[in-house]
């Protein structure tokens, strides 16, 4: 075995050595002749072979690597006539298709007879294999030059070191160059020299990444009373690298975890922000609104089932349609509720209460009905999909990050409608007096109406962006409603800025309670949290101050 | 003053109101005749009460017990928990520990000690909250001292930071819903969603068998009744009274010097402790206790049965429980996609066109006609019922 790893040693060893003095030639005599290697490679014994693959590979040229692949399969032939190398394809046993090895142009069929393969040994085949995966590195496409670079660093070998280099000199992609330089380093950990190893470990310390955490652990091993690595000092560094790297990952699980939070959060947000106004600013207790999200995402899939049917083309574009479309449906059906049972049970909570939770189930069953029990599919447009990934592991995906993006957009545009606008005036006008309001001459039953439906339709809004992660379900508003109640209570009723902490901070702290205590007791001892939070402060976060606490 | 004297000294017998009469008549009447027609009238007589009747029967007395404690906390006191359901499983697991233990080693794995799901889930020894209920007199206790400590604790933190009003309805949904999610974990060690169930007897006596089940039936008319007196009574004495006034304004009780939140969190605890019992009954006839009575719909429900029967009667809130379970079952089974529709119906329903429920409206409708027909000036309106709105202190 020692023998055999030995022998492969100095084979691999000196097809680099040849490599390296072929690029070196390349680039002082800049213009040899790719014929003149080709042809190299039909002459001499198995040793003069190896060298002349080292010195094709070492040209860099796209057309080495198919009379490499070739030459490996046993396809690569000289003709008997002129002596020529050619690339063989067997039609049958006795036929072959031959092409020019170096041109690549057709030279048509001919007898097995007329043509000589190239003989090969193992050593040979292991120079073509190692020449091979160099060559990719040059590859002209850079997701071939990825591949590659990663399979070197999945089995990095000493071999591969020269061609690293050419490779990382004429790398123009920056991400593809500290790829190759985290390649190059982890071949370099099995240099003969101290200083090489040493500098290589320091180099992957500065990386925060799993994988280059694994490579140095590899120098870490001890197997039958023998260290991977024989020197102390890079044992030594490779021991303070990992420890940094250790540090950064969890800073980055961290950052992770917050990052899940927020995206939580924003759902949350999403769900709970129409409550923060007909809760909130209106004092109604709407158990509905769960509903009123739900109605949101059917919204969204009945888009998105017309444009299938009518304009499959403009698919991308459905959501853009179902954002106003579903704040349209479900603004009517709130306003409806309004003036239906709502405006009827003004100052009676609880009978609000009860009142909203049966048309709850009213909804519930009559999306059951018309649309069945079952989930229903809503699509992702190609711009949502996909995911940034940082090395560290971390991957966001562009539906979050949207869905963080809509909710803070949502929320802001909200606030500016409350402030800027004489509806939001009126409203505010009506919540914080009414009497005074209606003697102002504010028709105060029209803007009731018109806030409910305000309310329930950002729920539908919130429910357009809820269908592109969540399941559409009749029961899609049930899993939200105590949440929703949640995040107002707890960020303090009456105050946007308020459900925005609210949800936020129930978000991330759920998502950094989760690695500790699972996803089912985060979200209990979360809400056991919110129980007491309340009985310290009965008014949430950020309660209104004065008389409208009253009122 | 003139009511004042009633209160206090007036032994409970005549502390009770017609309907309430009339509740316990027919509760003793079917308690007795119930188990009678199943036990000792042929299958042919046309008056024999199949065994099914009387488990679902039995059901129904169970959630009008249920009822009569939301009841309790609702109509009198005003605190409108959304958590009851809560209290109700907490008492139907501790029955269902007991029973669990009973099994002993005639489950599927044939542990002596060990319920199945545990076995199943590689446990070796029983967790500490699983000792003493193979005694039926510890589970009894804990079926009352589980919901009545819970309600206590939760009480005492919510009722002394003043959480009121809608504020309250919402963190006792939360509680319910926390509930249900730790009793959906595995490793609380309560058989996760599976829940508790295939249990084989009670006392001895099987399950399965028709004597035991009425039986059951006849506990569950008494626990009805002995729960609907002792209802009654903290209604009509003084501590009710007060009750009543922080129902109706519990910042000018509060300021009249009493302490509200004591008397808040005598009434959750006791409601707590009938709701547990009214639970610990329904687990034996229904034969499964599992984490889905926990989730806060059911709670919401119960508030429904205590509107529709009419909120601040006591006999009225057990009447809407069989009723509305009695719709339930017949439109589940006749109609299946109406039900949802029926129920929500019912919801707006009441609280639009009903807001005093049926017994309310009866009450309101009678005294309407009492007054069209007696000349006489009768005093208005009975005590206990619901009051209308606080009109100064007349009392």
């Amino acid at each position: 075995m020692a023998v055999f790893q030995s022998l492969r040693y100095t084979t691999v060893s000196s097809v680099v050595l040849m490599i390296w003095l072929g690029m070196a030639a390349v680039t002082a005599a800049a213009a040899q002749d790719l014929a003149d290697r080709v042809a190299a490679l039909a002459e001499g014994g198995f040793n003069d072979k190896v060298t002349a693959v080292g010195a094709l590979a070492a040209t860099g040229d796209d057309r080495a690597a198919p009379v490499l692949e070739a030459m490996l399969e046993g396809l690569l032939f000289t003709q008997r006539e002129g002596g020529s190398i050619v690339i063989g394809e067997h039609l049958s046993r006795r036929e072959l298709r031959l092409a020019d090895a170096v041109t690549g142009a057709d030279l048509g069929t001919a007898g097995s007879r007329s043509v000589r393969k190239i003989r090969i040994n193992n050593r040979v085949r292991a120079a073509i294999r190692s020449a091979l995966g160099g060559l990719k590195l040059m590859h002209p496409d850079p997701a071939e030059r990825r591949a590659a670079a990663a399979a070197v660093l999945n089995a990095p070998d000493l071999s591969f070191l020269p061609t690293l280099d050419t490779a990382i000199d004429r790398e123009t992609e920056p991400d593809l160059k500290t790829l190759l330089g985290k390649a190059r380093a982890a071949v370099l950990l099995s240099s003969e020299t101290v200083a090489d190893r040493l500098e290589a470990v320091r180099y992957l310390g500065t990386y925060t990444d799993p994988e280059v955490r694994g490579l140095l652990g590899g120098l870490l091993v001890e197997r039958g009373g023998r260290q991977a690595e024989p020197d102390d000092a890079v044992r030594a560094a490779a021991a303070e690298a990992i420890a940094d790297i250790d540090r950064r990952l969890q800073q980055w699980a961290i950052v992770g975890n917050i990052y899940q939070g927020i995206s939580l959060g924003s759902v949350l947000l999403l769900a709970a922000i129409g409550l923060a106004i007909t809760f909130g600013v209106m004092g109604v207790i709407n158990m509905a609104h769960g509903e009123m999200v739900m109605l949101g995402a059917y919204a969204t899939f009945v888009t998105q089932e017309l444009f299938r049917a009518y304009w499959p083309g403009y698919f991308g574009w459905s959501l853009a349609v179902a954002i106003p479309f579903a704040f349209l449906v479900t603004a009517l059906v709130g306003m409806a509720i309004e003036r239906g049972i709502i405006r009827f049970l003004y100052g009676r909570p609880l009978e609000t209460l009860l009142a909203t939770w049966g048309l709850s189930l009213i909804l519930q069953q009559a999306v059951r009905t018309i649309f069945g029990p079952t989930n229903r599919e809503v699509g992702t447009p190609d711009w949502m999909q996909g995911a940034i990934e940082t090395t560290a592991g971390l991957t966001l995906t562009y539906n979050r990050l949207y869905i963080i993006l809509f909710s803070l957009i949502v929320l802001f545009a909200l606030m500016l409608v409350l402030r800027h606008t004489a509806l939001g005036l009126q409203m505010r006008a009506v919540t914080q007096n009414r009497p005074m309001a209606a003697g102002m001459g504010i028709p105060t039953g029209r803007v009731d109406m018109l806030t409910f439906g305000l309310g329930s339709g950002i729920a539908g809004i919130g429910g357009v962006a809820l269908s592109q992660i969540d399941n559409v379900s009749p029961n899609l508003g049930q899993s939200y409603i105590v949440d929703s109640f949640m995040v107002v209570v707890f960020g303090g009723v009456g105050n946007l800025w308020g459900t925005l902490a609210g949800a936020m901070s129930l978000g991330v702290i759920n998502k950094l309670l989760e690695p500790y205590a699972g996803a089912v007791l985060a979200k209990i001892l979360v809400l056991v949290a919110i129980i007491l939070f309340i009985q310290k402060r009965p008014r949430g976060l950020f309660a209104l101050k004065g008389r409208a606490v009253e009122a | 003053m003139a009511t004042g004297s009633s209160s206090g000294y007036t032994p409970l017998l005549l502390r009770i109101d017609a309907g309430g009469w009339v509740l316990l008549l027919v509760l003793i009447a079917a308690g007795i005749g119930v188990p009678y027609a199943n036990q000792m009238l042929p299958q042919e007589s046309p008056w024999h009460v199949p065994t099914w009747l009387v488990a679902l029967l039995g059901k129904y007395l169970c959630f009008a017990l249920l009822a009569l404690s939301v009841d309790l906390v609702w109509g009198f006191c005003g605190i409108l928990s959304l958590g009851h359901g809560a209290f109700f499983a907490l008492g139907g697991y501790a029955m269902g520990m007991h029973l669990m233990r009973q099994i002993g080693d005639r489950g599927v794995y044939g542990n002596p000690d060990l319920p199945d799901f545990m076995v199943f889930l590689n446990w070796d020894s029983l967790p500490w909250y699983w000792y003493g209920f193979d005694q039926f007199w510890f589970a009894m206790l804990m079926v009352m001292l589980v919901p009545g400590m819970l309600a206590f604790v939760f009480g005492w933190f919510a009722f002394r930071s003043r959480v009121t009003g809608v504020y309250l309805s919402i963190i006792t949904q939360a509680m319910t819903y926390a509930l249900l999610l730790a009793f959906f974990r595995n490793d609380m060690g309560f058989g996760g969603n599976n829940g508790l169930t295939d249990f084989k007897d009670i006392l001895g006596f099987s399950l399965q068998a028709d004597a035991t089940r009425c039986a059951l039936f006849a506990a569950s008319a008494v626990a009805l009744g002995v729960g609907y007196l002792l209802c009654r009574f903290i209604v009509t004495s003084k501590a009710g009274r007060v009750l009543v006034a922080v129902r109706d304004a519990e910042s000018r009780t509060r300021f009249l010097g009493y302490r509200v939140e004591h008397y808040k969190l005598f009434v959750f605890t006791v409601s707590a402790v009938l709701a547990g019992i009214a639970g610990a009954l329904y687990v034996p006839q229904v034969g499964i206790i599992n984490p889905g009575e926990f989730s806060p719909a059911n709670s919401i429900e119960i508030v429904v049965w205590v509107a529709v029967g009419g909120r601040g009667t006591l006999y009225g809130a057990a009447l809407g429980g069989v009723l509305v379970n009695y719709g339930k079952t017949y439109f589940t089974a006749a109609m299946p996609e109406l039900w949802l529709f029926l129920l929500g119906g019912l919801f707006i329903a009441v609280t639009l066109l009903l807001p005093r429920g049926i017994v309310g409206t009866l009450q309101l409708w009678g005294g309407v006609l009492r007054r069209r027909f007696s000349s006489g000036d009768r005093k208005r309106g009975s005590h206990g019922a619901v009051a209308p709105a606080p009109a100064g202190g007349g009392e």
